[in-house]
């Protein structure tokens, strides 16, 4: 596999906004942005009440997503190219989410929305709906998604990284910086954990870096390839970037997202946490 | 939720006393500038969090005490804000692009 097998620019997309063969789908966690303007044709999905169980802490099931993909008219032979906000933030997460039911070809939209408006690109406000499909996912594949307990034996034996910013990991804020600070579980990170933000993989309009540069960025904080890896951010999301930059575009083999992240981990009685601050 | 909430400058709801705010308006030639992107950075220069300013051009964070550089990206280029974020207090920056 290699990059671009999984990640498209806008060149290439603007191309491709009429190909039949191509589902663009739009996933942001602030799902209003869809409406302000998305790429022609493009689908929304809603990573929280779509992508979530509505009562348990956990994703839908296979039947509900195989309902879902088939409603938004998305079929098992359709190229999946994904894009948001929040530099693909969501949009990656989706990626892992397609990736974890099975879906053969996924890709990736560079830099999302935020490269397409600031490159100037058109955006529409009209929906296309297309076609209901009869969608078909596989069992979810593990080797992908790292739970709690697997996550808490990793310590010391795997390599655990910690995209969240500096100053989450240290355990001076317990969220992102554009949000109120009102959490209540600990803070800080998993012992052992490497702290290399998810923002050290991305350009500042959003684009993913080079294989060269991602090499050396992981390679410079002491990433031990030779051993499997586990990512974690606060919900998966960020961590699901991460996921992408190792094992899509660098061919990482043993890498898994820890969805549960730091809202779990950081509420979970009796493991170990290291503060720094 | 990890993403940036609607940016307002409405301070209502909100414990200004357990907070260090960092604020503004993106204006271009006296006018607001919606949908831009504003980076914070740390004191080492590195990313901290990103919102896209409102209609009206405001955007805001919830920094930690300490000198921060704003980043603004708007199509064709960047600017960049050093500001000092300081506990219970709101900073109000207007940036120029």
């Amino acid at each position: 596999m290699s990059r671009a097998d999984v990640l498209v620019d806008a060149d290439w997309a603007e191309a491709h906004l009429s190909d039949p063969k191509v589902v663009f789908v739009e996933v942001d966690e602030d799902v209003s942005a869809y409406d302000t303007g998305h790429l022609a044709g493009a689908v929304r999905l809603d990573w929280k009440t779509e992508l979530q169980d509505q009562v348990r802490r956990d994703f839908v099931n296979k039947e509900q997503f195989e309902e879902l993909l088939s409603q938004k008219g998305i079929g098992n032979d359709d190229t999946v190219v994904l894009y948001g906000g929040n530099n693909n933030w969501f949009a990656a997460y989706a990626y892992w989410y397609f990736k974890l039911y099975g879906h053969a070809d996924v890709k990736l939209l560079d830099g999302g929305r935020k490269k397409w408006e600031l490159d100037g690109r058109a955006l529409t406000t009209d929906v296309q709906p297309r076609d209901k499909t009869s969608y078909k996912a596989q069992d979810q594949d593990l080797s992908i998604r790292a739970f709690r307990d697997e996550t808490v034996a990793a310590i010391g034996n795997k390599n655990l990284v910690d995209v969240r910013s500096p100053d989450e990991f240290s355990g001076k804020l317990l969220a992102p910086a554009h949000l109120p600070q009102e959490q209540s579980q600990r803070a800080g990170h998993i012992p052992t954990a490497l702290n290399v933000p998810w923002s050290k993989a991305a350009n500042d309009d959003g684009t993913f870096k080079s294989d060269e540069e991602l090499r050396a960025l992981y390679a410079g904080v002491g990433l031990d390839s030779s051993k499997p890896t586990i990512a974690y951010c606060r919900i998966g999301e960020r961590s699901s970037h991460t996921w992408f930059a190792l094992h899509e575009l660098l061919g990482e083999k043993d890498v898994k997202n820890y969805d549960g992240s730091w809202t779990e981990y950081g509420s979970l009685v009796g493991v170990p946490v290291e503060k720094d601050v | 939720m990890c993403g940036a909430p609607v940016q307002t400058l409405d301070l209502e709801g909100i414990d200004v006393a357990k907070e260090s705010i960092v604020q503004g308006t993106v204006v271009r030639d006296g006018s607001p500038v919606p949908g831009a992107y504003v980076r914070l950075l740390d004191s080492s220069g590195e990313f901290t969090a990103e919102v896209k300013t409102s209609a009206t051009g405001a955007f805001r964070f919830f920094a930690a005490p300490g000198v921060w550089t704003l980043r603004t990206l708007v199509p064709g280029g960047s600017v960049d804000t050093e500001t000092k974020a300081v506990l219970g207090e709101v900073v109000e920056l207007t940036v120029s692009v």
